[in-house]
């Protein structure tokens, strides 16, 4: 992955998504010694170390590890960078990224069973282009092996939605 | 000679009927999951976790090991076959298997690498056997401060011993640290960073993270990548098999050096990964005839499998004996033995011998099965590398979806799992290493409390990590390999002073 940001492609360098992870990191890092601070750090007497006591050092630890992050890719910043991504891989990552949060979305509100045959139909509908015998097939064997599988065989509930509610499942 | 007699009455516990049932079916569906993108020996075995649980535990455990073993060959079939590391500790397998299998050698390539990793694993297995009830005894021994002596000097290894930036390695363990932390403190009650959130009084499972972090964040990874796959087919004859062992006896020196890389970078938490990329560049150091690597040399192949497979399977020795996982996936299975109730570690070994001598023994005995059903149906597995990635990626989310809801029946995992899967791939861009945060995440609750322990016995006192030789030494060590790093920078600072 060491390209460079003149390399013939165009796409995203890693100097903002590098920046950006490392805040988050850092501000986890302020989070873990708030809270550790809020519960106590100290030593109680009779007990001993209090409940923020081990977390409170891992929070510094992840300070000073992201803060040295930060300083080093701040540092770095009007330096020519590696690529982190192309536009075009970007783009094919988007187009996984997006149905599957849809997905987990969907999973939440129409049960893992419905979702999951939509995922797969998409998919191969729109991406693999394949035929609607072959899809339907796929899509819906699929949800049904997986209910067999945990519903029948584990008795293992997934979660459901109206649908199943309706088809008294 | 206690170890022979315990592994014969483990041998006894593992060669039943349904537990070699459970052997095939682990290697089987551990070789799918070392073929398929985004499924790997981590978060395979997270996913099947909790369809374990209402099993018997050593059945469980074979099964679960037996995916460990089917996901480190079925790494390589895509490694040779399609130029597709399958596993990350199969990238160096591809620098001369590819090329083998574009010269029309693939079934050499094939048979090199599956009998190597079993070359590799075997003698692992024996360093198991012989060494894990010493390294047993011995651990008995210790005490808090040993205990977080030795998970210290495991997450220093990694920052002295990681290619990855140092800094990076310490801010995603203080991560797995800190997500070990939330939730209900077991000792004093108190709520740690939950801010109120009910879902977040349990903590983060490590089998969510897992997961999402390897297997939704792996799926990104292949998008990237592009969706198409081309692949050599493979058959694998007999006469060809024989032949490639024939040719194998010759590379003993390599294979010797390879089993001795790997079982040192397991057993020390280097895993398999690093192992494989060393194997290969001592045997191409050692070679007469250095230019036909990467070109198709079966040494090439020999070197990093039998590397990685001593590398994943002696990562199982530090798990057992001290509680101390070497490797992702041995933390997966780690995380299987404490929801059973087993708290791994010397007493282990005492308290629940059947369970012990039976796993051990399911490792020659999966190993063997997991030899004999590679070679045999390797063309089945090429095949199912030829279905393409629009159908195959939609079907890995669904089954990973489906793997995080289960552990605990919550649809807030499933959210998380997405989440972890996000920084998986931003992480693995930029170049964060994913073991420690895993390692950190299981063992964080036990480190924090052997710390405490040792916390209480010295009345808040940090001598008593110099208190003895033992400790002092693990610490100095320790020490040694946070600050590795440095040395580097600093030969180079004094060097520019000169």
């Amino acid at each position: 992955m060491e390209r460079s940001e003149d390399a013939a492609e165009a796409g995203l360098s890693n100097r903002w998504p590098e920046i950006l992870v490392a805040l988050f990191l850092l501000a986890v890092g302020v989070i873990v010694v708030s809270d550790s601070m809020r519960i106590g750090t100290g030593w109680e007497e009779g007990e001993g170390p209090q409940a923020g006591y081990f977390p409170f050092y891992i929070g510094c630890i992840l300070l000073v590890s992201s803060g040295w992050i930060l300083i080093g890719a701040l540092a770095r910043i009007s330096k020519p960078q590696p690529q982190f991504a192309s536009w075009v891989e970007l783009k094919s990552v988007m187009q996984m990224l997006v149905p599957l949060s849809i997905y987990i979305v969907a999973v939440v509100y129409l049960g893992l069973y419905v979702s999951s045959f939509v995922l797969i139909a998409y998919f191969m509908k729109v991406h693999g282009k394949f035929g609607v015998i072959g899809t339907v097939l796929t899509s819906v064997g699929v949800p049904l092996a997986a209910f067999m599988l945990f519903e029948r065989w584990f008795l293992v509930p997934l979660p459901k939605g109206p649908i199943e509610q309706m088809l008294g499942l | 000679m206690e170890e022979l007699n315990n592994l014969l009455h483990g041998f006894s516990v593992a060669l039943t009927l349904p537990n070699l049932g459970f052997m095939v079916l682990g290697i089987t569906l551990g070789i799918l999951i070392g073929v398929l993108p985004g499924l790997g020996g981590a978060n395979g075995i997270a996913i099947l976790l909790p369809l374990t649980f209402s099993m018997d535990q050593t059945s469980a455990i074979i099964m679960l090991s037996c995916i460990y073993w089917g996901a480190l060959f079925g790494g390589a079939i895509t490694s040779i076959l399609f130029n597709i590391p399958g596993e990350p500790w199969s990238v160096a397998t591809t620098f001369d298997g590819f090329p083998l299998a574009q010269q029309g050698r693939a079934g050499a390539a094939l048979t090199a690498a599956f009998t190597s990793s079993f070359v590799g694993a075997f003698f692992a297995v024996l360093l198991i056997t012989f060494l894990a009830p010493l390294v047993a005894k011995f651990a008995l021994k210790f005490g808090a401060a040993e205990m977080f002596a030795v998970q210290m000097l495991t997450f220093c290894s990694f920052v002295g011993m990681s290619k990855e930036p140092p800094a990076k390695t310490l801010a995603v363990m203080a991560l797995g640290f800190a997500m070990a932390a939330v939730g209900m403190d077991t000792v004093t009650g108190t709520l740690r960073m939950t801010f109120g959130f009910p879902e977040l009084l349990k903590g983060f499972d490590f089998l969510i993270a897992v997961i999402g972090l390897f297997g939704i964040g792996e799926i990104l990874l292949t998008m990237e990548e592009g969706l198409a796959f081309k692949g050599k087919s493979a058959k694998i004859q007999l006469n060809i098999v024989l032949q490639t062992w024939k040719e194998l006896l010759r590379y003993w020196r390599t294979s010797i050096r390879s089993v001795l890389v790997g079982c040192w970078m397991g057993v020390t938490p280097g895993g398999a990964t690093p192992a494989s990329f060393m194997a290969y560049g001592l045997a191409r150091r050692g070679a007469k005839d250095k230019d036909s690597f990467g070109k198709g040399n079966v040494e090439g192949v020999v070197a990093p499998e039998t590397a990685a497979h001593a590398a994943g399977t002696s990562a199982l020795l530090p798990m057992l004996t001290l509680g101390i996982p070497g490797s992702p996936t041995a933390a997966v299975l780690l995380g299987g033995l404490l929801i059973w109730g087993l708290q791994p570690g010397p007493l282990l070994f005492q308290e629940k011998p059947d369970f012990v001598w039976g796993l051990i023994a399911s490792m020659y005995l999966g190993n063997i099965v997991g030899l004999i059903v590679v070679l045999t149906t390797v063309p089945w597995w090429a095949a199912i590398l030829r279905i393409p990635f629009s159908v195959i990626g939609p079907v890995i989310i669904v089954i990973c979806a489906i793997g995080a809801y289960t552990v605990h029946s919550s649809i807030f995992d499933v959210i998380m799992m997405l989440v972890f899967g996000v920084f998986g791939y931003l992480f693995k861009k930029l170049r964060y290493p994913l073991a420690p945060l895993v390692l950190a995440l299981v063992l964080g609750d036990m480190a924090e409390s052997s710390f405490r322990q040792s916390m209480l016995l010295s009345q808040g006192s940090l001598s008593i990590f110099w208190a003895n030789p033992l400790v002092a030494g693990l610490m100095s060590l320790s020490f040694v390999m946070l600050l590795w790093p440095i040395v580097p920078a600093l030969k180079h600072y004094l060097r520019g002073r000169d």
